[in-house]
C-alpha cells in the first residue's frame, strides 16, 4: 500500500515536471502570442493592454503558477489559430485516436505474439531466422513509408480499402496495420525470448517427464507464463503509440489528436502541440503506473519495491 | 520505471536473450579469443549490414562523381509536357521529382544528411547519456537520484512530440535537427549506462582502488568508463538506426531538415501529393531509409551478441 501511494505521488510529480518543461518551452518560443491575437495592425498601446490582460507581463514563475492552476482545472489554453479551447478540441478528437490505438494494439499483439511463439518453437531453424529478420525489418521501417506503401498497394492499385478518412471498419484496417507493424517487430522479439526462457524452466521439464502431450504443456503451462509479461509491456509502450499516431493519422487523414497535432505543426499553433504533448505525457505516466502495478500480480516473484 | 519509447532498448529485452538462430558464436572460450572483426565476419547479417553502410557512405562522399546532375537544380527535360514527374528511364535511373530534379541525385545527397545527423545526433546523445548515467551510477546518493528522476521525467515525454516542440522553437536547420534528436534520444543510453555503472562501482576492484586512495576522477576515467565501452559501442550503433528513423519522420512532417537541402524524409514530404501517380517518389527514398536503419540494427545486434557481457547467456 505504501508502495502504491509512493508510486502515485511520484507519477504526480512527474506530471508537474512535464507541465513545467512544456511551459518553459512555450515561454522560450520566439513567436509572440500577443501579436498573433492582436493582429498586425494593432498599436503598441493595444498590444501592451492585451499583454497585461493575459498576464504575459508578469515574471516567469508567476505566469507558470497561473498556467499550472488552470491546468489543474483542466484548462489547456486557447488555440491561436482555431480560436477554440484546446481541451475541447482534444476531447472531440480523442475517441478516434483511442479507437486507432486499440486496433493497433490488437494488430501488434496478434501478429507479434504469433511470430514470436513460432520463432521460439522453431528456435535455431531457418524459419526462426526468417522471422527474426522480418521483425528487424518491421522495427526499421519508417511508419510513414509503411503507411504510404499500404495505401498505394491496397487502396490505389487494388481498391480494397478507402484511400483515407474515417467512419467504417474498412477505413480502420490500413491505419491500424501501419500503427501495429512497429510493435509487431518489438513484440515478436520479446515474445521469442520470453517463450525460450519459459521452455527452459524446471516445471516444463516436469510436465514433459510426466508424459503430458506436447500441446497440453504448451497451451496450459508455457503460453500463459510467457505471454503475460509481454502484455504488461503495453502500458510501457504508450509512448511508442503516441508518437505513432501523429504519423499514421497524418498519412491517412484520421481525425484524431495526432492529426490535430500535425495540423498545428503546419500552422505553428503551439498551444495545441503543447496540449497534445501534455495529454500524451499523462497517458504515458498512467501506462507506466499500470504496468508497474500489474507486473507483480502477473508474476509474484517480482516484488513491489522501488 | 521502464520505457522503450521508440528506442533500441527493446532490442535489449532481458539478460537471457539468445542470438537469433544458429549456434551461439560467442559460446566457447576458443571462440571468444578470436578478434572482433573475425567473429563479426561469421555473421551474414552483420556483413550485409556493414556492406549497406559502406555503400551509403560511398554514395554520400562520392555523390558529385556518381551523378552528373545537381541536387537542387530543376531540369526542364525532367518533367513531362504536362509538368508531371518522369518515371525511371535511361537518363534518370530512379525518375524525377515534382520539380523535375533527378531523384537518384537527391537520394545520394540525402545520404549525407542522414549520415551527418545520424552520427552527430547519436554521438551527442551518447556523450550526454554516458555523462549522466555514469555520474549518477557512480556517485549515487542525492546527485544520482536527482539525475535519474530527471531521466524519468524526460521519459514521460513522447519522443516525437517533444522533438516537434523543440524543432518549432528553434528554426530547423541540419545541425539544429541533430541537436533536437540528441536532446530526445540520450535518455535510453543514460538508463542503461546508469545500471551498468551502479553494478560496476560495487565490484571488488573498484573497492580496492578506493582503498588504495585513488581519486574519484581516476577511478571514473581509468576503471569505470573503459568497462562501459562495449555497451557504448552497441548503443552507438543501434542508436544510429533510431536517429535515422526519427530524422526521416521529422523531415516528413515538415519540422526536420528543410528543402531544398535533400533528406530522405523531406523528399517524401515534398512529393507526397504525387505519390498515387508517381509511387517511385515514395518507394526509393523509403527503401533507402529502411535499408540504412536495418543495416545499423543488424550490425548493432551482432555487436551486442559479441560484446555486451550482460547479454551473454
Amino acid at each position: 500500500m505504501a508502495y502504491i501511494a509512493k508510486r502515485l505521488l511520484f507519477s504526480a510529480l512527474i506530471l508537474v515536471g512535464v507541465s513545467f518543461i512544456t511551459f518553459a518551452l512555450l515561454y522560450l518560443l520566439p513567436a509572440d502570442p500577443v501579436r498573433q491575437i492582436a493582429g498586425r495592425s494593432a498599436t503598441a498601446q493595444t498590444v501592451e493592454n492585451i499583454r497585461h490582460q493575459l498576464g504575459l507581463d508578469q515574471p516567469f514563475f508567476v505566469q507558470y503558477a497561473r498556467y499550472f492552476w488552470s491546468l489543474v482545472q483542466g484548462d489547456l489554453g486557447r488555440s491561436y489559430v482555431q480560436r477554440a479551447e484546446v481541451s475541447s478540441l482534444i476531447a472531440a478528437r480523442l475517441p478516434a485516436s483511442l479507437l486507432l490505438m486499440a486496433a493497433g494494439i490488437v494488430v501488434e499483439l496478434v501478429f507479434g505474439l504469433t511470430l514470436g511463439i513460432v520463432a521460439a518453437l522453431r528456435r535455431g531453424t531457418a524459419t526462426d531466422q526468417a522471422l527474426m529478420i522480418t521483425s528487424f525489418t518491421a522495427v526499421s521501417a519508417p511508419q510513414f513509408v509503411v503507411g504510404l506503401l499500404l495505401l498505394y498497394v491496397f487502396a490505389v492499385e487494388l481498391g480494397w480499402f478507402p484511400i483515407g478518412g474515417y467512419g467504417t471498419f474498412a477505413h480502420l484496417v490500413l491505419p491500424a496495420v501501419t500503427l501495429g507493424v512497429l510493435g509487431m517487430g518489438w513484440y515478436s522479439r520479446m515474445m521469442r525470448s520470453s517463450m525460450i526462457e519459459v521452455l527452459r524452466q524446471d516445471y516444463i521439464r516436469t510436465a514433459r517427464a510426466k508424459g503430458l502431450p506436447r500441446l497440453t504443456i504448451f497451451v496450459r503451462h508455457a503460453m500463459p507464463n510467457a505471454i503475460l509479461p509481454i502484455i504488461a509491456m503495453i502500458g510501457i509502450d504508450i509512448g511508442l503509440f503516441m508518437s505513432g499516431i501523429v504519423v499514421v493519422e497524418s498519412v491517412f487523414g484520421w481525425p484524431g489528436i495526432g492529426q490535430l497535432a500535425w495540423q498545428a505543426i503546419q500552422r505553428v499553433d503551439i498551444p495545441i502541440i503543447m496540449g497534445v504533448t501534455l495529454v500524451s505525457a499523462c497517458a504515458i505516466v498512467l501506462g507506466n503506473l499500470l504496468a508497474d502495478l500489474v507486473t507483480p500480480l502477473i508474476d509474484p516473484r517480482i516484488k513491489l519495491r522501488d | 520505471m521502464v520505457n522503450r519509447n521508440a528506442s533500441p532498448a527493446a532490442t535489449h529485452p532481458g539478460p537471457a536473450d539468445p542470438p537469433a538462430g544458429g549456434a551461439d558464436p560467442a559460446g566457447s572460450g576458443e571462440e571468444r579469443r578470436r578478434s572482433l572483426p573475425a567473429r563479426l565476419a561469421r555473421r551474414p547479417l552483420a556483413i550485409l549490414g556493414i556492406l549497406v553502410i559502406l555503400a551509403c557512405v560511398a554514395g554520400a562522399v562520392f555523390a558529385p562523381v556518381l551523378t552528373s546532375y545537381e541536387p537542387d537544380v530543376p531540369l526542364f527535360e525532367g518533367l513531362t509536357l504536362t509538368g508531371a514527374p518522369l518515371p525511371p528511364d535511361a537518363d534518370f535511373p530512379l525518375g524525377t521529382d515534382l520539380l523535375g530534379r533527378d531523384l537518384l541525385t537527391r537520394i545520394l545527397y540525402g545520404a549525407r544528411t542522414s549520415l551527418i545527423i545520424g552520427i552527430a545526433a547519436n554521438g551527442t546523445a551518447l556523450v550526454i547519456g554516458t555523462l549522466i548515467g555514469a555520474v549518477a551510477g557512480f556517485f549515487g546518493g542525492f546527485i544520482g537520484s536527482a539525475l535519474m528522476r530527471f531521466t524519468d521525467l524526460m521519459m514521460a515525454f513522447p519522443a516525437l512530440l517533444l522533438a516537434i516542440c523543440l524543432a518549432a522553437i528553434f528554426q530547423p536547420s541540419l545541425w539544429i535537427v541533430a541537436m533536437v534528436i540528441a536532446l530526445v534520444n540520450w535518455v535510453q543510453a543514460a538508463r542503461v549506462l546508469y545500471t551498468e555503472t551502479r553494478a560496476l562501482s560495487q565490484r571488488e576492484f573498484i573497492e580496492a582502488e578506493r582503498a588504495m586512495g585513488a581519486g574519484t576522477a581516476r577511478i571514473l576515467l581509468r576503471h569505470i568508463v573503459p568497462h562501459l565501452v562495449p555497451t557504448i559501442i552497441v548503443w552507438g550503433t543501434l542508436g544510429i538506426s533510431t536517429t535515422v528513423l526519427l530524422e526521416a519522420t521529422l523531415s516528413y512532417l515538415g519540422v526536420g531538415v528543410q528543402p531544398p537541402t535533400p533528406s530522405w524524409g523531406n523528399i517524401i514530404f515534398e512529393n507526397q501529393t504525387y505519390f498515387q501517380s508517381a509511387p517511385w517518389l515514395v518507394f526509393f527514398p523509403g527503401a533507402a531509409i529502411l535499408a540504412l536503419a536495418l543495416a545499423f540494427n543488424f550490425v548493432g545486434d551482432a555487436l551486442r551478441d559479441e560484446l555486451d557481457p550482460t547479454q551473454r547467456d
